[in-house]
Protein backbone atom coordinates (compact mmCIF):
# COMPACT_ATOMS: atom_id res chain seq x y z
CA UNK A 1 0.00 0.00 0.00
CA UNK A 2 1.51 3.33 -1.10
CA UNK A 3 -0.96 6.15 -0.58
CA UNK A 4 -0.02 9.48 -2.15
CA UNK A 5 -1.77 12.76 -1.52
CA UNK A 6 -1.75 16.24 -0.07
CA UNK A 7 -1.53 17.25 3.57
CA UNK A 8 -4.23 18.93 5.62
CA UNK A 9 -2.38 20.16 8.67
CA UNK A 10 -4.05 20.42 12.07
CA UNK A 11 -2.72 21.39 15.48
CA UNK A 12 -2.77 19.60 18.83
CA UNK A 13 -5.85 18.29 20.66
CA UNK A 14 -8.28 17.83 17.79
CA UNK A 15 -11.19 16.35 19.75
CA UNK A 16 -13.95 14.13 18.42
CA UNK A 17 -16.22 17.12 19.11
CA UNK A 18 -14.23 19.07 16.51
CA UNK A 19 -14.23 16.15 14.08
CA UNK A 20 -17.88 15.22 14.52
CA UNK A 21 -19.74 18.00 16.37
CA UNK A 22 -22.40 17.13 18.93
CA UNK A 23 -24.85 19.54 17.34
CA UNK A 24 -25.15 17.06 14.43
CA UNK A 25 -25.97 14.21 16.78
CA UNK A 26 -29.21 13.60 14.90
CA UNK A 27 -27.26 12.86 11.70
CA UNK A 28 -25.40 9.86 13.06
CA UNK A 29 -27.72 7.46 11.28
CA UNK A 30 -27.30 9.51 8.09
CA UNK A 31 -23.55 9.32 7.55
CA UNK A 32 -23.57 11.02 4.13
CA UNK A 33 -25.05 14.15 5.69
CA UNK A 34 -22.86 13.91 8.80
CA UNK A 35 -19.74 13.67 6.62
CA UNK A 36 -20.48 17.11 5.16
CA UNK A 37 -19.63 18.56 8.59
CA UNK A 38 -16.39 16.70 9.25
CA UNK A 39 -13.87 18.90 11.07
CA UNK A 40 -16.05 21.92 10.37
CA UNK A 41 -15.19 23.67 13.65
CA UNK A 42 -11.44 23.13 13.16
CA UNK A 43 -11.14 24.04 9.45
CA UNK A 44 -14.35 25.08 7.80
CA UNK A 45 -13.07 24.55 4.23
CA UNK A 46 -11.92 20.98 4.86
CA UNK A 47 -15.09 19.03 4.03
CA UNK A 48 -15.64 20.91 0.77
CA UNK A 49 -12.08 20.79 -0.58
CA UNK A 50 -10.53 17.52 0.63
CA UNK A 51 -9.60 15.10 -2.16
CA UNK A 52 -9.54 11.34 -2.19
CA UNK A 53 -6.17 10.11 -0.96
CA UNK A 54 -5.30 13.24 1.04
CA UNK A 55 -3.76 13.03 4.50
CA UNK A 56 -4.61 14.55 7.82
CA UNK A 57 -1.42 15.50 9.63
CA UNK A 58 -1.96 16.55 13.23
CA UNK A 59 -0.11 17.36 16.41
CA UNK A 60 -0.52 15.65 19.77
CA UNK A 61 -3.51 13.70 21.07
CA UNK A 62 -5.56 13.54 17.89
CA UNK A 63 -9.12 12.27 18.40
CA UNK A 64 -9.34 12.82 22.13
CA UNK A 65 -12.70 12.65 23.84
CA UNK A 66 -15.79 10.72 23.02
CA UNK A 67 -15.91 7.14 21.73
CA UNK A 68 -18.02 8.11 18.69
CA UNK A 69 -16.71 5.90 15.90
CA UNK A 70 -18.56 8.21 13.52
CA UNK A 71 -15.56 10.56 13.85
CA UNK A 72 -13.21 8.03 12.23
CA UNK A 73 -15.87 6.98 9.72
CA UNK A 74 -16.53 10.47 8.37
CA UNK A 75 -12.81 11.18 8.05
CA UNK A 76 -12.52 8.06 5.93
CA UNK A 77 -15.66 8.96 3.98
CA UNK A 78 -14.15 12.37 3.21
CA UNK A 79 -11.41 10.52 1.29
CA UNK A 80 -8.57 10.69 3.80
CA UNK A 81 -6.27 7.70 3.26
CA UNK A 82 -4.07 7.99 6.35
CA UNK A 83 -4.06 10.08 9.52
CA UNK A 84 -0.60 11.03 10.78
CA UNK A 85 -0.29 12.42 14.27
CA UNK A 86 2.31 13.01 16.91
CA UNK A 87 0.11 11.03 19.28
CA UNK A 88 -3.45 9.77 19.19
CA UNK A 89 -6.14 9.14 21.79
CA UNK A 90 -6.68 5.47 22.49
CA UNK A 91 -10.31 4.97 21.46
CA UNK A 92 -9.95 6.93 18.23
CA UNK A 93 -6.81 4.95 17.34
CA UNK A 94 -8.58 1.64 17.77
CA UNK A 95 -11.77 2.82 16.04
CA UNK A 96 -9.80 4.00 13.02
CA UNK A 97 -8.13 0.61 12.49
CA UNK A 98 -11.45 -1.16 13.07
CA UNK A 99 -12.93 0.66 10.08
CA UNK A 100 -9.80 0.35 7.94
CA UNK A 101 -8.36 3.85 8.40
CA UNK A 102 -4.64 3.73 9.25
CA UNK A 103 -3.29 6.11 11.88
CA UNK A 104 0.47 6.58 11.87
CA UNK A 105 2.24 7.95 14.90
CA UNK A 106 5.33 9.98 14.05
CA UNK A 107 6.96 13.36 14.50
CA UNK A 108 4.73 15.57 12.36
CA UNK A 109 6.43 18.90 13.11
CA UNK A 110 8.30 19.06 9.81
CA UNK A 111 5.29 18.29 7.64
CA UNK A 112 3.51 21.41 6.37
CA UNK A 113 0.06 22.14 5.12
CA UNK A 114 -0.35 21.21 1.44
CA UNK A 115 2.89 19.17 1.29
CA UNK A 116 2.66 16.13 -0.90
CA UNK A 117 3.52 12.83 0.78
CA UNK A 118 4.01 9.26 -0.24
CA UNK A 119 3.63 6.68 2.51
CA UNK A 120 5.04 3.18 2.38
CA UNK A 121 3.04 1.29 4.99
CA UNK A 122 5.14 -1.90 4.86
CA UNK A 123 8.57 -0.33 5.24
CA UNK A 124 7.38 2.42 7.55
CA UNK A 125 8.55 5.32 5.40
CA UNK A 126 7.00 8.68 4.75
CA UNK A 127 8.45 10.51 1.75
CA UNK A 128 7.75 14.21 1.71
CA UNK A 129 7.78 14.94 -2.04
CA UNK A 130 7.58 18.70 -1.37
CA UNK A 131 10.54 19.05 1.00
CA UNK A 132 12.43 15.95 -0.06
CA UNK A 133 12.65 14.68 3.50
CA UNK A 134 12.03 11.11 4.58
CA UNK A 135 10.46 10.22 7.93
CA UNK A 136 10.16 6.82 9.56
CA UNK A 137 7.53 5.29 11.76
CA UNK A 138 7.50 2.14 13.90
CA UNK A 139 5.44 -0.86 12.89
CA UNK A 140 1.96 -1.17 14.34
CA UNK A 141 0.95 -4.11 16.56
CA UNK A 142 0.37 -7.33 14.60
CA UNK A 143 -3.34 -7.60 15.40
CA UNK A 144 -3.95 -4.08 14.11
CA UNK A 145 -1.90 -4.71 10.96
CA UNK A 146 -3.99 -7.84 10.34
CA UNK A 147 -7.25 -5.93 10.84
CA UNK A 148 -6.07 -3.17 8.50
CA UNK A 149 -5.03 -5.70 5.88
CA UNK A 150 -8.60 -6.97 5.72
CA UNK A 151 -9.98 -3.42 5.53
CA UNK A 152 -11.43 -3.44 9.03
CA UNK A 153 -12.56 -5.63 11.91
CA UNK A 154 -15.82 -6.83 10.35
CA UNK A 155 -14.08 -8.20 7.24
CA UNK A 156 -11.31 -9.61 9.43
CA UNK A 157 -13.83 -11.55 11.53
CA UNK A 158 -15.73 -12.69 8.47
CA UNK A 159 -12.50 -14.11 7.09
CA UNK A 160 -11.04 -15.67 10.22
CA UNK A 161 -14.20 -16.30 12.27
CA UNK A 162 -12.33 -15.40 15.45
CA UNK A 163 -9.77 -13.01 16.88
CA UNK A 164 -6.26 -14.35 16.41
CA UNK A 165 -3.66 -13.12 18.87
CA UNK B 1 1.96 -14.01 41.55
CA UNK B 2 3.65 -14.72 38.28
CA UNK B 3 7.09 -15.80 37.23
CA UNK B 4 9.02 -13.33 35.16
CA UNK B 5 12.61 -13.90 34.07
CA UNK B 6 13.03 -16.38 36.87
CA UNK B 7 11.69 -14.15 39.66
CA UNK B 8 8.28 -13.68 41.14
CA UNK B 9 6.54 -10.42 40.36
CA UNK B 10 3.29 -9.14 41.81
CA UNK B 11 0.39 -8.00 39.67
CA UNK B 12 -1.55 -4.79 39.37
CA UNK B 13 -5.35 -4.82 39.63
CA UNK B 14 -5.79 -4.66 35.88
CA UNK B 15 -3.28 -7.48 35.30
CA UNK B 16 -5.23 -9.64 37.75
CA UNK B 17 -8.59 -9.01 36.10
CA UNK B 18 -7.32 -9.48 32.56
CA UNK B 19 -5.49 -12.68 33.56
CA UNK B 20 -8.66 -14.14 35.09
CA UNK B 21 -10.62 -13.41 31.94
CA UNK B 22 -7.93 -14.64 29.55
CA UNK B 23 -7.49 -18.06 31.10
CA UNK B 24 -3.74 -17.41 31.41
CA UNK B 25 -1.36 -15.09 33.16
CA UNK B 26 -0.87 -11.85 31.29
CA UNK B 27 1.17 -8.80 32.14
CA UNK B 28 1.49 -5.21 30.96
CA UNK B 29 2.34 -4.87 27.29
CA UNK B 30 0.92 -8.26 26.26
CA UNK B 31 -1.96 -8.74 23.88
CA UNK B 32 -4.77 -11.05 24.90
CA UNK B 33 -8.30 -12.13 24.10
CA UNK B 34 -10.51 -11.87 27.17
CA UNK B 35 -14.13 -12.71 27.96
CA UNK B 36 -16.31 -9.75 28.90
CA UNK B 37 -18.91 -9.78 31.68
CA UNK B 38 -20.90 -6.69 30.78
CA UNK B 39 -21.50 -4.59 27.69
CA UNK B 40 -23.12 -1.18 27.36
CA UNK B 41 -24.08 1.07 24.49
CA UNK B 42 -26.00 4.33 24.51
CA UNK B 43 -28.35 6.02 22.06
CA UNK B 44 -25.51 7.84 20.27
CA UNK B 45 -23.41 4.71 19.69
CA UNK B 46 -25.89 1.81 19.82
CA UNK B 47 -27.49 2.32 16.37
CA UNK B 48 -24.06 1.87 14.71
CA UNK B 49 -23.20 -1.03 17.02
CA UNK B 50 -26.47 -2.71 15.98
CA UNK B 51 -25.61 -2.26 12.28
CA UNK B 52 -22.15 -3.75 12.80
CA UNK B 53 -23.58 -6.60 14.88
CA UNK B 54 -25.94 -7.40 12.01
CA UNK B 55 -23.07 -7.30 9.51
CA UNK B 56 -21.15 -9.84 11.59
CA UNK B 57 -23.99 -12.25 10.90
CA UNK B 58 -23.73 -14.08 14.22
CA UNK B 59 -27.47 -13.82 14.79
CA UNK B 60 -27.69 -13.78 18.54
CA UNK B 61 -26.13 -11.97 21.44
CA UNK B 62 -23.43 -13.83 23.36
CA UNK B 63 -24.58 -12.51 26.75
CA UNK B 64 -28.04 -10.98 26.22
CA UNK B 65 -28.84 -10.52 29.93
CA UNK B 66 -25.56 -8.65 30.34
CA UNK B 67 -25.89 -6.48 27.24
CA UNK B 68 -27.37 -3.16 28.34
CA UNK B 69 -28.71 -0.42 26.08
CA UNK B 70 -29.29 3.10 27.38
CA UNK B 71 -31.43 5.88 26.04
CA UNK B 72 -29.82 8.69 27.98
CA UNK B 73 -27.99 11.10 25.67
CA UNK B 74 -30.94 12.55 23.72
CA UNK B 75 -33.57 11.61 26.18
CA UNK B 76 -36.46 12.24 25.62
CA UNK B 77 -35.58 12.77 21.95
CA UNK B 78 -35.64 16.39 20.73
CA UNK B 79 -35.84 15.38 17.04
CA UNK B 80 -37.48 12.90 14.74
CA UNK B 81 -34.16 11.35 13.63
CA UNK B 82 -33.26 10.63 17.24
CA UNK B 83 -36.71 9.24 18.03
CA UNK B 84 -36.18 6.83 15.14
CA UNK B 85 -32.76 5.82 16.51
CA UNK B 86 -34.44 5.09 19.82
CA UNK B 87 -37.11 2.99 18.15
CA UNK B 88 -34.36 0.99 16.42
CA UNK B 89 -32.67 0.31 19.77
CA UNK B 90 -35.94 -0.76 21.43
CA UNK B 91 -36.73 -3.13 18.57
CA UNK B 92 -33.26 -4.70 18.71
CA UNK B 93 -33.41 -5.10 22.47
CA UNK B 94 -36.78 -6.80 22.34
CA UNK B 95 -35.78 -9.13 19.49
CA UNK B 96 -32.57 -10.16 21.26
CA UNK B 97 -33.78 -10.22 24.88
CA UNK B 98 -31.18 -7.64 25.86
CA UNK B 99 -31.56 -5.15 28.70
CA UNK B 100 -32.81 -1.61 28.18
CA UNK B 101 -32.81 1.50 30.33
CA UNK B 102 -35.13 3.97 28.67
CA UNK B 103 -35.86 7.69 29.06
CA UNK B 104 -35.81 8.83 32.67
CA UNK B 105 -33.79 5.85 33.93
CA UNK B 106 -30.60 7.87 33.96
CA UNK B 107 -27.05 8.18 32.63
CA UNK B 108 -25.58 4.82 31.62
CA UNK B 109 -22.52 4.96 33.88
CA UNK B 110 -24.51 5.83 36.98
CA UNK B 111 -27.15 3.15 36.39
CA UNK B 112 -24.56 0.56 35.40
CA UNK B 113 -22.58 1.09 38.60
CA UNK B 114 -25.71 1.06 40.78
CA UNK B 115 -27.21 -2.05 39.26
CA UNK B 116 -24.71 -4.12 37.29
CA UNK B 117 -20.96 -3.54 37.59
CA UNK B 118 -19.18 -5.65 40.19
CA UNK B 119 -15.59 -5.95 41.41
CA UNK B 120 -13.41 -7.98 39.06
CA UNK B 121 -15.74 -7.60 36.08
CA UNK B 122 -14.69 -6.64 32.59
CA UNK B 123 -17.12 -4.06 31.25
CA UNK B 124 -16.79 -2.75 27.71
CA UNK B 125 -18.92 0.21 26.71
CA UNK B 126 -19.52 2.24 23.59
CA UNK B 127 -18.97 5.41 25.57
CA UNK B 128 -15.66 6.86 26.68
CA UNK B 129 -16.79 7.35 30.28
CA UNK B 130 -17.37 3.63 30.73
CA UNK B 131 -14.21 3.96 32.86
CA UNK B 132 -16.51 5.08 35.70
CA UNK B 133 -16.95 1.38 36.54
CA UNK B 134 -13.36 1.32 37.81
CA UNK B 135 -14.75 2.83 41.01
CA UNK B 136 -15.95 -0.60 42.15
CA UNK B 137 -12.79 -2.44 41.10
CA UNK B 138 -13.92 -3.45 37.62
CA UNK B 139 -11.83 -3.21 34.46
CA UNK B 140 -14.20 -0.89 32.64
CA UNK B 141 -13.12 0.43 29.28
CA UNK B 142 -14.58 2.67 26.58
CA UNK B 143 -14.56 1.49 22.97
CA UNK B 144 -16.20 2.32 19.67
CA UNK B 145 -19.34 0.79 18.24
CA UNK B 146 -17.51 -1.87 16.20
CA UNK B 147 -15.56 -3.19 19.18
CA UNK B 148 -18.72 -3.25 21.25
CA UNK B 149 -20.56 -5.07 18.45
CA UNK B 150 -17.81 -7.71 18.56
CA UNK B 151 -18.41 -8.02 22.31
CA UNK B 152 -22.15 -8.35 21.71
CA UNK B 153 -21.60 -11.08 19.11
CA UNK B 154 -18.75 -13.06 20.66
CA UNK B 155 -18.77 -12.19 24.38
CA UNK B 156 -15.09 -11.32 24.15
CA UNK B 157 -12.62 -8.97 22.51
CA UNK B 158 -8.89 -8.37 22.28
CA UNK B 159 -7.01 -6.16 24.69
CA UNK B 160 -3.51 -4.92 25.20
CA UNK B 161 -2.76 -5.12 28.92
CA UNK B 162 -2.01 -1.53 29.92
CA UNK B 163 0.93 -0.37 31.99
CA UNK B 164 -0.22 1.20 35.24
CA UNK B 165 0.42 4.51 36.94
CA UNK B 166 -0.01 4.27 40.69
CA UNK B 167 -1.77 7.32 42.09
CA UNK B 168 -0.99 7.26 45.77
CA UNK B 169 -3.44 9.31 47.80
CA UNK B 170 -2.73 10.46 51.33
CA UNK B 171 -4.39 12.83 53.77
CA UNK B 172 -7.96 14.08 53.75
CA UNK B 173 -9.81 16.69 51.72
CA UNK B 174 -10.11 20.06 53.43
CA UNK B 175 -13.42 21.88 53.67
CA UNK B 176 -15.13 22.55 50.30
CA UNK B 177 -12.59 20.45 48.40
CA UNK B 178 -13.92 17.37 46.66
CA UNK B 179 -12.94 14.40 44.48
CA UNK B 180 -13.71 16.54 41.41
CA UNK B 181 -10.97 18.93 42.53
CA UNK B 182 -8.59 15.99 42.95
CA UNK B 183 -9.14 14.70 39.44
CA UNK B 184 -8.98 18.19 37.89
CA UNK B 185 -5.71 18.73 39.77
CA UNK B 186 -4.33 15.40 38.51
CA UNK B 187 -5.32 16.12 34.89
CA UNK B 188 -3.72 19.56 35.15
CA UNK B 189 -0.58 17.86 36.43
CA UNK B 190 -0.20 15.08 33.85
CA UNK B 191 -2.18 16.77 31.03
CA UNK B 192 -4.85 15.46 28.68
CA UNK B 193 -2.51 12.92 27.09
CA UNK B 194 -0.34 12.26 30.14
CA UNK B 195 -1.83 8.85 30.76
CA UNK B 196 -2.59 7.95 27.14
CA UNK B 197 -3.14 4.24 26.98
CA UNK B 198 -2.21 3.70 30.65
CA UNK B 199 -4.24 2.44 33.58
CA UNK B 200 -4.53 4.82 36.52
CA UNK B 201 -4.70 2.79 39.72
CA UNK B 202 -5.76 4.84 42.75
CA UNK B 203 -4.55 3.65 46.10
CA UNK B 204 -3.32 4.81 49.49
CA UNK B 205 -4.58 5.60 52.97
CA UNK B 206 -7.11 8.20 51.76
CA UNK B 207 -9.27 5.52 50.18
CA UNK B 208 -10.65 4.75 53.63
CA UNK B 209 -12.41 8.12 53.46
CA UNK B 210 -13.51 7.88 49.86
CA UNK B 211 -16.96 6.47 49.16
CA UNK B 212 -17.82 4.75 45.88
CA UNK B 213 -19.62 7.86 44.58
CA UNK B 214 -16.42 9.83 45.35
CA UNK B 215 -14.38 7.25 43.46
CA UNK B 216 -16.81 7.34 40.52
CA UNK B 217 -16.09 11.03 39.92
CA UNK B 218 -12.36 10.30 39.85
CA UNK B 219 -12.55 7.13 37.73
CA UNK B 220 -14.98 8.87 35.35
CA UNK B 221 -12.49 11.58 34.43
CA UNK B 222 -9.43 9.32 34.17
CA UNK B 223 -10.15 9.23 30.43
CA UNK B 224 -9.65 13.00 30.38
CA UNK B 225 -5.97 12.26 31.04
CA UNK B 226 -6.04 9.77 28.18
CA UNK B 227 -6.21 6.70 30.44
CA UNK B 228 -7.62 3.40 29.25
CA UNK B 229 -9.09 2.86 32.69
CA UNK B 230 -9.11 4.41 36.14
CA UNK B 231 -9.36 1.72 38.74
CA UNK B 232 -9.77 1.51 42.51
CA UNK B 233 -9.17 -1.60 44.61
CA UNK B 234 -12.31 -3.25 45.92
CA UNK B 235 -12.37 -2.84 49.71
CA UNK B 236 -14.64 -2.26 52.71
CA UNK B 237 -16.15 0.85 51.10
CA UNK B 238 -16.98 -1.19 48.01
CA UNK B 239 -18.69 -3.76 50.23
CA UNK B 240 -20.73 -1.02 51.94
CA UNK B 241 -21.81 0.40 48.59
CA UNK B 242 -22.91 -2.96 47.19
CA UNK B 243 -24.67 -3.85 50.44
CA UNK B 244 -26.69 -0.61 50.39
CA UNK B 245 -27.85 -1.48 46.89
CA UNK B 246 -28.74 -5.08 47.81
CA UNK B 247 -25.82 -6.51 45.84
CA UNK B 248 -23.56 -7.65 48.71
CA UNK B 249 -23.28 -11.11 47.11
CA UNK B 250 -21.30 -9.49 44.30
CA UNK B 251 -18.57 -8.27 46.62
CA UNK B 252 -15.08 -9.64 46.36
CA UNK B 253 -11.86 -8.07 47.47
CA UNK B 254 -9.39 -7.13 44.75
CA UNK B 255 -6.19 -5.23 45.23
CA UNK B 256 -2.77 -5.10 43.66
CA UNK B 257 -0.01 -7.30 45.02
CA UNK B 258 2.42 -5.43 47.25
CA UNK B 259 5.23 -5.93 44.77
CA UNK B 260 3.22 -5.10 41.65
CA UNK B 261 5.18 -3.15 39.06
CA UNK B 262 4.14 0.37 38.12
CA UNK B 263 5.39 2.52 35.32
CA UNK B 264 5.18 5.59 37.50
CA UNK B 265 3.99 6.62 40.95
CA UNK B 266 2.34 9.97 41.59
CA UNK B 267 1.71 10.96 45.18
CA UNK B 268 -1.00 13.45 46.07
CA UNK B 269 -1.72 14.83 49.52
CA UNK B 270 -5.44 15.60 49.51
CA UNK B 271 -5.10 18.10 52.34
CA UNK B 272 -3.06 20.41 50.09
CA UNK B 273 -5.68 20.56 47.30
CA UNK B 274 -7.85 23.58 46.59
CA UNK B 275 -11.12 23.86 44.65
CA UNK B 276 -10.16 23.71 40.98
CA UNK B 277 -11.66 25.04 37.76
CA UNK B 278 -10.94 23.82 34.23
CA UNK B 279 -10.92 26.56 31.58
CA UNK B 280 -12.26 26.43 28.03
CA UNK B 281 -11.55 24.61 25.73
CA UNK B 282 -9.18 22.16 27.41
CA UNK B 283 -9.87 19.99 30.43
CA UNK B 284 -6.18 20.17 31.42
CA UNK B 285 -6.16 23.99 31.59
CA UNK B 286 -6.86 24.11 35.31
CA UNK B 287 -6.54 26.86 37.88
CA UNK B 288 -7.44 27.10 41.54
CA UNK B 289 -10.83 28.75 41.94
CA UNK B 290 -9.31 31.82 43.62
CA UNK B 291 -6.89 32.53 40.76
CA UNK B 292 -7.07 36.22 39.75
CA UNK B 293 -7.81 35.20 36.12
CA UNK B 294 -11.16 33.79 37.22
CA UNK B 295 -12.31 36.70 39.37
CA UNK B 296 -14.26 38.58 36.73
CA UNK B 297 -15.70 35.66 34.77
CA UNK B 298 -19.45 36.09 34.61
CA UNK B 299 -21.43 32.91 34.18
CA UNK B 300 -24.65 32.67 32.17
CA UNK B 301 -25.57 29.04 32.66
CA UNK B 302 -24.72 26.47 35.31
CA UNK B 303 -25.24 22.74 34.91
CA UNK B 304 -25.21 20.47 37.95
CA UNK B 305 -25.45 16.88 36.78
CA UNK B 306 -23.82 14.30 34.43
CA UNK B 307 -22.07 10.99 35.04
CA UNK B 308 -19.28 12.91 36.76
CA UNK B 309 -21.27 14.83 39.36
CA UNK B 310 -24.99 14.17 39.19
CA UNK B 311 -25.21 11.86 42.17
CA UNK B 312 -27.19 12.34 45.37
CA UNK B 313 -24.01 13.26 47.27
CA UNK B 314 -23.40 16.06 44.74
CA UNK B 315 -26.96 17.33 44.91
CA UNK B 316 -26.82 17.30 48.73
CA UNK B 317 -23.69 19.46 48.75
CA UNK B 318 -24.98 21.88 46.13
CA UNK B 319 -28.39 22.24 47.77
CA UNK B 320 -26.84 22.85 51.19
CA UNK B 321 -24.94 25.80 49.69
CA UNK B 322 -27.89 27.43 47.94
CA UNK B 323 -30.50 26.76 50.62
CA UNK B 324 -32.16 29.99 51.71
CA UNK B 325 -30.14 32.01 49.17
CA UNK B 326 -31.20 33.73 45.97
CA UNK B 327 -30.03 32.75 42.53
CA UNK B 328 -28.24 35.49 40.64
CA UNK B 329 -30.66 36.97 38.13
CA UNK B 330 -28.29 36.54 35.17
CA UNK B 331 -27.70 32.83 35.74
CA UNK B 332 -29.77 29.94 34.46
CA UNK B 333 -29.32 26.84 36.64
CA UNK B 334 -30.03 23.40 35.23
CA UNK B 335 -30.08 20.48 37.66
CA UNK B 336 -30.25 16.87 36.48
CA UNK B 337 -30.12 13.89 38.85
CA UNK B 338 -27.98 11.16 37.25
CA UNK B 339 -30.44 8.33 37.75
CA UNK B 340 -34.00 7.47 38.72
CA UNK B 341 -32.71 6.40 42.12
CA UNK B 342 -30.90 9.72 42.56
CA UNK B 343 -34.05 11.54 41.48
CA UNK B 344 -36.13 9.70 44.09
CA UNK B 345 -33.59 10.30 46.84
CA UNK B 346 -33.42 14.00 45.95
CA UNK B 347 -37.21 14.18 46.00
CA UNK B 348 -37.54 12.33 49.32
CA UNK B 349 -34.85 14.46 50.97
CA UNK B 350 -36.47 17.73 49.88
CA UNK B 351 -33.49 18.60 47.70
CA UNK B 352 -35.52 19.10 44.54
CA UNK B 353 -37.70 21.52 46.46
CA UNK B 354 -34.66 23.56 47.47
CA UNK B 355 -33.49 23.74 43.86
CA UNK B 356 -36.97 24.60 42.68
CA UNK B 357 -37.35 27.43 45.23
CA UNK B 358 -33.93 28.70 44.21
CA UNK B 359 -35.11 29.01 40.61
CA UNK B 360 -33.41 26.01 39.01
CA UNK B 361 -34.75 24.11 36.04
CA UNK B 362 -34.88 20.43 37.05
CA UNK B 363 -34.78 17.97 34.17
CA UNK B 364 -35.32 14.24 33.91
CA UNK B 365 -32.41 11.88 34.66
CA UNK B 366 -30.08 11.61 31.65
CA UNK B 367 -27.10 13.39 30.13
CA UNK B 368 -28.87 16.73 29.73
CA UNK B 369 -26.81 19.47 28.05
CA UNK B 370 -23.45 17.72 28.64
CA UNK B 371 -22.82 16.69 25.03
CA UNK B 372 -24.67 19.40 23.18
CA UNK B 373 -27.79 17.62 21.96
CA UNK B 374 -30.54 19.25 24.00
CA UNK B 375 -31.71 20.65 27.34
CA UNK B 376 -29.51 23.72 27.54
CA UNK B 377 -27.33 24.65 24.56
CA UNK B 378 -25.64 27.96 25.39
CA UNK B 379 -25.90 30.94 23.05
CA UNK B 380 -22.94 32.55 21.23
CA UNK B 381 -20.40 34.10 23.54
CA UNK B 382 -21.92 32.71 26.73
CA UNK B 383 -19.99 31.23 29.64
CA UNK B 384 -21.16 27.98 31.16
CA UNK B 385 -20.00 26.45 34.42
CA UNK B 386 -20.61 22.72 34.43
CA UNK B 387 -20.01 19.83 36.80
CA UNK B 388 -19.57 17.50 33.82
CA UNK B 389 -16.25 16.30 32.44
CA UNK B 390 -15.53 17.98 29.10
CA UNK B 391 -15.22 21.55 27.89
CA UNK B 392 -13.95 21.06 24.33
CA UNK B 393 -14.92 23.65 21.79
CA UNK B 394 -18.44 22.83 20.65
CA UNK B 395 -18.97 20.22 23.34
CA UNK B 396 -22.21 21.74 24.56
CA UNK B 397 -23.57 22.24 21.07
CA UNK B 398 -22.18 25.71 20.35
CA UNK B 399 -18.55 26.27 19.29
CA UNK B 400 -18.96 29.98 20.14
CA UNK B 401 -19.67 29.25 23.83
CA UNK B 402 -17.15 28.77 26.66
CA UNK B 403 -17.41 25.91 29.14
CA UNK B 404 -15.72 25.87 32.55
CA UNK B 405 -15.70 22.76 34.75
CA UNK B 406 -15.86 22.56 38.53
CA UNK B 407 -17.21 20.63 41.50
CA UNK B 408 -20.89 20.89 42.43
CA UNK B 409 -19.92 23.06 45.43
CA UNK B 410 -18.16 25.61 43.24
CA UNK B 411 -21.07 25.49 40.77
CA UNK B 412 -23.61 26.11 43.55
CA UNK B 413 -21.63 28.97 45.10
CA UNK B 414 -21.34 30.53 41.63
CA UNK B 415 -25.10 30.28 41.02
CA UNK B 416 -25.59 32.71 43.89
CA UNK B 417 -23.06 35.29 42.72
CA UNK B 418 -23.24 34.93 38.94
CA UNK B 419 -19.47 34.57 38.65
CA UNK B 420 -16.97 31.82 39.41
CA UNK B 421 -16.92 31.70 43.18
CA UNK B 422 -14.80 29.96 45.79
CA UNK B 423 -17.12 27.60 47.69
CA UNK B 424 -14.95 27.96 50.79
CA UNK B 425 -16.35 31.48 51.24
CA UNK B 426 -19.87 30.29 51.98
CA UNK B 427 -19.39 26.91 53.65
S1 LIG C 1 -23.33 12.75 31.12
FE1 LIG C 1 -22.03 13.59 29.52
S2 LIG C 1 -20.10 12.52 29.71
FE2 LIG C 1 -21.60 11.36 30.88
S3 LIG C 1 -22.34 9.78 29.48
FE3 LIG C 1 -23.70 11.54 29.30
S4 LIG C 1 -22.89 12.78 27.61
FE4 LIG C 1 -21.28 11.35 28.24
Amino acid sequence: MKPTGRVWKFGDSISTDLICPGRYYHLRSNLNELAKHVLEDARSEFAGCVKKGDFIVAGANFGLGSSREHAAIIIKMAGISVVLAKSCARIFYRNAYNIGLPVILCDTVKINDRDELRIEMESGEIKNCTTGETLHFSPIPQIMADILKEGGLVSYLKKYGDIKI
Amino acid sequence: MRQFWGRTVGRTVVEKILSEHSGREVCAGEFTVAAVDLILAQDGTAPLAIDVFNQLGVGKLAIPGKSAFFIDHASPPPRRELANDHAKIRKFVSEHSAVIFDIGDGVCHQVMTEKCTSPGDILIGADSHTVTGGAVGAFAVGMGSTDVAVGLAYGKNWFRVPETFKILLKGMFSKAVFPKDLILHLIGLIKADGANYKCLEFTGESLRHMSIPDRMTVANMSVEAGAKCGIFPSDERTKMFLTELGREDKFRRIEADKDAEYEETIEIDLSTLRPMVSLPHRVDRVLPVDAPELKEIEINQIFIGSCTNGRIEDLRIASSIIKGKRKHENVRLIVIPASRLTFKQAMDEGILEIFNEFGASINNPGCGPCCGVHQGIPSDGENVLSTSNRNFKGRMGNPEAFVYLSSPATAAASAITGRITDPREGM
